[in-house]
């Protein structure tokens, strides 16, 4: 018996932080059932770092004609490792990738699954996770009765716990499956913070009156290492890409801290950014409802705050390296 | 081309959102119930196969009758019939598995969903859908052309997207995107009439297995009071001695 954790890694086989911490979760919910922890990760090239967050065994799979992701391969591959392993669990991260191929995973080991979950089992016999639902309104706990159970970790839940262990790294070489789906391009901007990567978050509402006022908005988040992201509106009138709507019918955000400028804080906007640690608003209207919802808050002018925000940031910044 | 789309019926966006029997049901008194906003998207696409590629389109629900008006407000939409799986969805597994039952004898190219539903947010019934029935199958999807058999498809990827191309048959997960905000239609008078006549049918379920269950609800931990502050001098140093954010 044992849990299994897919670590994901980049193109370039390097881990997100998020690997860390599907990592460390599985360390611990193996803890309860007293079993061991097998990582499987596919083309990775830093499996050594896997063993700080408790990994005592991982697969690695390196196969040359694995480079781009694939749902339904990488599907295959996690269901080889979880019967080779005898896996109870398999832990999943809930991210754009993971999310694909987790209800694949289920299905071909006919096993219940919850997507999601943002605490260590409460108990594990039921099996009782709680997890999001209603869009970040609401938890439910969830019981899975299935002999395997699958579970998605939602970002920035569990957090990233070291637990040195002493590994090892095992080769393993699963049949693969020609994929029918053929990827025909790709396009994908890099050196710039993704919503699901960042750690801190600015994003912008229809208070700041049109596109050519984003200037402030992407400074302040290049100080701050910080990813841009806007309001519903914001994206459908065509001022930023629908890639950076966030919200209940948008990307969910789980930063650490989340900035909101001009925003007024209606109940779907909310409802996405609700799992973002830290909440800052800056809006002209002291009864914005956002204010009810944040943490720190200035009533004041965006394009008064903002300018004098970075300038007090790049000193804090220059102070502070 | 036989289009599949599978409605989610759930809470409208601006629910309050309360439980009742000491939170383990979901209390449903005063909430509005709307097609999934995920799955009107599904829908409009498929809409825009039935106008410009002469496909047609049926709809799906796994519910109880409570769901029929949502499944009337698509037809009514322009979805050419219902069917209605009776019994209450409460596993995504279990879901997926009726679903692809319905979609094994309607012999349909092409299932169209949500990625998620904003009620459970399981984001899995397409995917398992998909599996049961060895389809092809792409998740956030924001694109889809059909060409005689062949599909191609936009997908969002981390920081971007991807252009795949596959055949038929194919389940589609689909976001905004797909098609834009200003596509979505709303149910005209005379979609309304006709509606009422298109045929519901009701079937009831192979399979009473869950997987999964909820056995409790917890609403978010009520939250301290905003500081105000005055200017960013304190701002700045809040988040950097209290949050430590920054
Ligand atoms: C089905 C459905 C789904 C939805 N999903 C989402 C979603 O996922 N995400 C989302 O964001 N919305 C969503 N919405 C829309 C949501 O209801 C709100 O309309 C939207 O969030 C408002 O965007 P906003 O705050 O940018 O604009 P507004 O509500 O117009 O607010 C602008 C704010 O800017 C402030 N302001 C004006 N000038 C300044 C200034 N100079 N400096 C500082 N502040 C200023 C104003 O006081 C105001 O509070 C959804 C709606 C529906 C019906």
């Amino acid at each position: 018996m044992s849990v299994l954790v897919f670590a994901e890694s980049t193109s370039e086989g390097k881990f997100k932080k998020s690997s860390f911490e599907v990592t460390s979760y599985g360390k611990k919910i193996a803890e309860q059932l007293s079993t061991n922890l097998v990582v499987l990760t596919i083309n990775a090239t830093e499996n050594d770092s896997l063993y700080n967050y408790g990994a005592e065994k991982v697969l690695n799979v390196s196969k040359t004609n694995l480079t781009s992701f694939n749902a339904k391969t990488y599907a295959s591959i996690i269901k080889q490792a979880a019967i080779k392993e005898n896996a109870k669990v398999v832990i999943i991260d809930s991210n754009i990738n993971g999310l694909y191929l987790a209800p694949i995973v289920a299905v071909k080991l006919n096993a219940g699954y919850a997507s999601n979950a943002v605490e260590i089992p409460s108990s594990v016999s039921p099996f009782t996770v709680k997890r999001k639902a209603f869009s970040n309104k609401a938890f439910n706990n969830c019981t899975i009765s299935t002999e395997i159970k699958i579970v998605g970790l939602a970002k920035n839940s569990y957090g990233v716990v070291e637990n040195l262990v002493s590994g090892t790294t095992e080769d393993f070489s699963p049949e693969i499956a020609e994929s029918n789906i053929k990827v025909e391009s790709v396009e994908q901007t890099t050196g710039k913070v993704t919503i699901a990567d960042a750690d801190i978050v600015v994003s912008g509402g229809r208070g700041l009156k049109g596109p050519e006022n984003w200037g402030m908005v992407e400074e302040l988040a290049t100080i701050l290492g910080a990813a841009t992201a806007c309001s519903k509106p914001v994206s459908d009138l065509g001022w930023r890409p629908h890639s950076e709507h966030v919200g209940q019918t948008g990307k969910p955000v789980a930063s650490n801290l989340y900035i909101a400028i001009g925003i007024s804080g209606a109940i779907q906007h909310l409802a996405g950014i609700n799992s973002s640690k830290v909440k800052v608003v800056i809006n002209t209207d002291a009864e914005a409802p956002f204010f009810k919802a944040a943490d720190y808050g200035i009533v004041g002018d965006a394009f008064e705050v903002i300018p004098n925000l970075i300038e007090k940031l790049k000193e804090f910044k220059a102070n502070n390296a | 081309m036989k289009i599949l789309v599978c409605i989610s019926h759930v809470p409208d966006t601006t629910s309050k959102i309360n439980f009742s029997e000491n939170n383990t049901k979901f209390d449903s008194n005063g909430v509005q119930y709307v097609i999934n906003p995920y799955d009107e998207f599904a829908l409009t696409r498929a809409m825009w196969f039935k106008e410009k590629q002469g496909a047609t389109v049926t709809v799906v629900n796994i519910g109880n009758a409570t769901t029929e008006p949502t499944l009337r407000k698509a037809l009514a939409i322009g979805a050419d019939e219902a069917i209605r799986v009776n019994t209450e969805a409460i596993d995504g597994f279990a879901v997926a598995k009726e679903i692809s039952e319905v979609a094994k004898n309607g012999g349909f190219d092409i299932i169209l969903a949500g990625k998620e539903s904003i009620d459970y947010n399981g984001g899995m019934v397409p995917g398992m859908v998909a599996t049961l029935l060895n389809y092809n199958f792409v998740n956030a999807c924001i694109g889809l052309e059909i060409e005689g058999n062949k599909a191609t498809i936009s997908r969002e990827i981390d920081g971007g997207k991807e252009l795949l191309s596959c055949n038929l048959p194919i389940v589609i997960a689909g976001q905004k995107g797909l098609v834009e905000e200003k596509d979505l239609k709303i149910p005209n008078m005379r979609g309304i009439m006709m509606a009422r006549k298109k045929p519901l049918t009701v079937v009831e379920p192979v399979n009473n297995e869950l997987k999964t269950s909820t056995n409790s609800f917890e609403k978010p931990a009520a939250k301290s009071a905003c500081k105000i502050v005055d200017n960013v001098d304190e701002l700045v140093n809040l988040l950097h001695n209290e949050a430590k954010v920054i």
